[in-house]
């Protein structure tokens, strides 16, 4: 749904509390404060509020996991999240994940292994698979074809995605830090 | 989703004051995974949410007599992989990562996961008719399309399951949920008694009060540590919710006989399917197929298909066969 459509304000107050919620978090590295309504998903405050338009909406209801982010390091669904619930979180989407000139090392492992068609799943993968490997509990291919089992590609790319992650994976103990250096 | 007023808490007796006052139109928010969705397809329309992720529930502490002790804010991804519950309660372990998906566990909490609703599509889709949306309204899955449907503990009024992985092997390893009410009212009310079935109030999925919270999950000491298994059946290997679960769950004396044995059955019912009086004959016998088949005799006594959901009978009956011969180690596990 498109947030800029919704009301500022809720009909009915049911109790006292605020409708239009101030939050602060840390996005991609940088500070950013927002007021916004309190029903906002994380994915349309990252979409239509920060212009982040990386993260996609896929299925809109934690089905497909194409709106994976990293919400202090660990992968949710940023389409069955409140944002003003994550306020005072780090959260980092596919545009924190590494520079134009200095790819991720999942991002260049997804282009050498042509681990998607058309890249609409893509960034959600490859934030899923950071937090995957961030979970340090994937250690086969089949464990990585479990755990990344809440990332649908409609292509069917699934056996280059999991080469991809698993190269990864294997390059160190916990795989790919994220880029030290991320921007907003 | 529908405007609502957000609300924010810091204790658990300020949690339950504020849903005290409007208790029909006000609900909890934590994981949200379930709630959300319900609330993006008009399902649910609270005009009122109460986060209660500050609250401190989110613990796993052992027991004076050696149980464990679940905040119900505790993430499935937490449970699933806390060593004690993969040591001593690995059954919960195994039904847990068998449930949705990473994403989903990482934000999905225990208590959240004891309060999700059905997948019937008819409670999904407002535009049919549904006893549990809207009560007295008819149940568009009898006589519809039921292929997920309940084959035990149905009523005229709903044939919904209740679609937990979670809960299943709760209901085998005799979980015990601790609630909260106003005034700070504590009550604990046994695994078996927390969900209902839909007889006349299908639009009650529990024995929860509109005003009590859920605090804490709460294990018996440890039973079931080496033999067990949770065997799923579902329609893709991996994130799909169980046609037929079953967690089985034995304990082998040093003969090889069974002292103890516990069973539970997911996807088939209202709530986690469970006979105590199913699984006793299994004590003091040695493992044996022919035991397990009684054993699924017993607990799918009365078992009633709504016609695409035949098929669950029989599949129910060899998952409860092959869950204990996984547990009992007659079969490779899954």
């Amino acid at each position: 749904m498109d947030q800029s459509v919704l009301p500022r304000t809720a009909a009915s107050n049911a109790l006292d509390a605020p409708t239009a919620c101030a939050i602060h978090f840390t996005l991609n590295g940088a500070p950013v404060t927002r007021e916004i309504p309190a029903w906002t998903t994380l994915l349309d405050l990252l979409r239509e509020g920060c212009g982040l338009t990386g993260t996609k909406k896929g299925c809109d209801h934690g089905q497909c996991g194409a709106c994976t982010v990293l919400v202090d390091g660990k992968r949710v669904n940023s389409c069955l999240t409140l944002a003003v619930m994550k306020d005072g979180s780090d959260i980092v989407t596919i545009e924190g994940m590494g520079e134009e000139d200095a790819l991720h090392p999942l991002q260049q492992a997804f282009i050498d292994h042509d681990a998607f068609q058309c890249g609409y799943c893509t960034p959600g993968q490859i934030c899923s698979a950071q937090g995957l490997i961030n979970e340090g509990k994937a250690h086969t291919e089949d464990e990585v074809r479990e755990l990344m089992s809440g990332n649908i590609c409609r292509c069917g790319a699934y056996p280059n995605i999991v080469t991809a992650v698993v190269q990864v994976l294997r390059q160190s103990p916990r795989g790919g830090a994220p880029s030290q250096e991320p921007r907003a | 989703m529908n405007p609502f007023t957000y609300q924010r808490v810091a204790s658990t007796a300020a949690a339950i004051q504020a849903k005290a006052a409007h208790p029909e139109s006000t609900r909890f928010i934590a994981g949200g995974t379930n709630l959300l969705d319900l609330m993006k397809e008009s399902v649910l329309r609270p005009q009122t949410l109460i986060d209660i992720t500050h609250l401190p529930l989110d613990g796993i502490e052992d027991t004076a007599d050696g149980g464990l002790r679940i905040g119900a804010l505790v993430s499935n991804a937490d449970l699933a992989w806390h060593p004690r519950v993969q040591a001593d309660y690995p059954l919960l372990s195994q039904a847990l990562l068998a449930g949705a998906s990473p994403q989903l566990r990482n934000m999905a909490t225990t208590g959240g996961n004891l309060l999700q609703r059905t997948r019937c599509y008819y409670f999904y889709d407002i535009g049919t008719p549904c006893n549990k949306r809207a009560p007295g309204t008819g149940c568009g899955a009898i006589g519809g399309v039921n292929r997920i449907h309940a084959i035990l503990g149905t009523s005229d009024q709903c044939i919904a399951t209740h679609p937990s992985d979670m809960c299943v092997a709760m209901a085998a390893l005799e979980a015990r949920i601790h609630v909260e009410g106003p005034g700070g009212a504590r009550r604990t009310i046994p695994m078996a008694d927390f969900h209902r079935l839909p007889g006349d109030t299908p639009e009650r999925d529990t024995n929860l009060e509109a005003n009590e919270l859920i605090v804490a999950v709460e294990l018996p000491p440890p039973q079931f540590q080496a033999h067990t298994a949770y065997f799923k059946i579902r329609d893709r290997r991996s994130y799909a919710f169980a046609l037929v679960s079953a967690a089985a769950a034995l304990q082998l004396r040093d003969d090889g006989r069974i002292g103890a044995a516990r069973v539970a059955l997911g996807g088939v019912a209202h709530k986690p399917w469970r006979k105590p009086e199913a699984e006793a004959p299994l004590v003091g016998q040695l493992p044996a197929e022919a035991d397990f088949g009684a054993v699924a005799t017993s607990l799918l006594e009365g078992a009633k298909g709504q016609g695409h959901n035949d098929f669950k009978i029989e599949m129910a009956r060899r998952t409860i066969v092959r869950a204990l011969q996984k547990a009992a180690g007659l079969e490779e596990k899954a």
